[in-house]
């Protein structure tokens, strides 16, 4: 009975990224708890409906960049220095269109579900909250990942290891934090 | 950079795999992302659905990031080690297997972890946002809801990865994001299925 683990190792080795991914949801949790908050899920209708898909979009869009970076930068393809080059010029505007092209479509299927649902929505106000949302979490998500990423790699940190818990911890409270800013913004427009 | 200039000299051949274009990269993730996205918005209709308690009770709105996390992430625990040791061939899919019992200890010794904390921090943080649900229901909802959370992960992650190994599919490619998808949104189904027994 060579080579398996006992339920302690496991436990021992996940435990720290569980604990991380519990501290982010936290402070996620937290910010959607605010006063501010609830004002706005309540004045908006549809926003706890696409806060599942909005969060989890970022994480398919910049945890794949993280994932293409990293390969990248193993095989050579990418140096370690930020500079622009091509290949991390289309990298980093595909992962840009995607957040955006992705959540204004979330706003359109969440506006649809509301009607299936029969409540009232706004398409344009939903469609606003999240293309700032989207725009700001690009800004913030790209600069925080290039930087563990690039840094991270010359000082001897695996990418592959760092992407994961990065882009959940700061994506779903920068998600959180900006799509009430998108509310604040929509509310003051229209 | 230098490790790597003795590998791939077949510049043809690498040109295809490494072709970073940026049609070729919107093209294949758009699809997914979107078809992520409607997936999601079962767990969103059932937020949707709770509104009212939702806004009554911030301890709840706080629980929800830390369930839809931690479920996904179990998942994906639970999947990745199993796919790991059916590639080193140390896999047998039986419940008396030695490598399942301990992933399944280790699952539900997290989950018992982290939902305990959850419950006194949601309570904690709660209560200063000004909510009133008391630590009780809270533990009782947070536990409740994770241990079947937990029970449900090691199901699904062992019935999918066992699947595409029989029909033929590496578990790593695609198991993974999936079953860390259907985590996330079962997560959230588990949750209000407790909340509205418990509240």
């Amino acid at each position: 009975m060579v080579g398996h683990d006992s339920a302690v190792d496991v436990y021992k080795q996940a435990l720290p990224v569980i604990l991380i991914s519990l501290v982010a949801g936290l402070f996620a949790g937290t910010l959607l708890g605010t006063e501010t908050m609830r004002e706005g899920i309540e004045s908006v209708p549809g926003i706890l409906l696409l806060l599942p898909a909005f969060l989890a979009t970022r994480g398919g869009v910049y945890g794949s960049l993280g994932a293409r970076l990293s390969s990248g930068l193993h095989q050579g393809l990418i140096d370690p220095h930020f500079e622009w080059n091509d290949r991390l010029r289309n990298a980093i505007i595909a992962s840009f269109l995607n957040g955006m092209i992705v959540s204004v479509f979330i706003a359109v299927l969440a506006w649809g579900v509301l009607l299936v649902l029969g409540r009232d929505g706004s398409l344009l106000e939903l469609v606003i909250i999240l293309s700032i949302a989207a725009l700001l979490s690009a800004f913030a998500m790209l600069g925080v990942l290039l930087t563990v990423i690039f840094k991270g790699y010359r000082r001897g940190l695996d990418p592959d290891n760092v992407i994961g818990p990065v882009v959940t911890t700061v994506g779903d409270v920068f998600g959180v934090v900006f799509l009430l800013i998108g509310i604040s913004v929509a509310g003051a427009v229209l | 950079m230098s490790t790597s200039n003795d590998a791939g000299h077949d510049e043809d051949l690498e040109d295809e795999l490494t072709e970073w274009t940026v049609p070729n990269i919107v093209t294949t993730l758009v699809p997914l992302l979107i078809g992520l996205s409607i997936l999601q918005m079962v767990s969103g209709t059932v937020l949707e659905t709770f509104e009212e308690q939702l806004l009554e009770h911030p301890a709840l709105l706080i629980i929800v990031p830390v369930m839809i996390g931690t479920a996904g992430n179990l998942g994906s625990i639970m999947c990745s080690r199993l796919s790991t040791q059916l590639h080193l061939g140390t896999l047998e899919f039986s419940p008396t297997n030695a490598n399942i019992q301990a992933n399944v200890a280790a699952i539900m010794g997290l989950a018992a972890t982290v939902f305990v904390l959850l419950g006194f921090a949601s309570w904690a943080i709660g209560r200063a946002l000004g909510g009133t649900l008391g630590l009780a229901p809270l533990l009782v909802i947070t536990i409740v809801s994770g241990m079947l959370l937990a029970v449900w992960v090691v199901i699904v992650s062992t019935v999918s990865v066992y699947g595409s190994y029989r029909l033929g599919y590496d578990p790593d490619d695609t198991t993974i994001p999936v079953v860390t998808n259907i985590c996330d949104i079962t997560g959230v189904i588990i949750l209000f299925a407790v909340v509205s027994v418990v509240l």
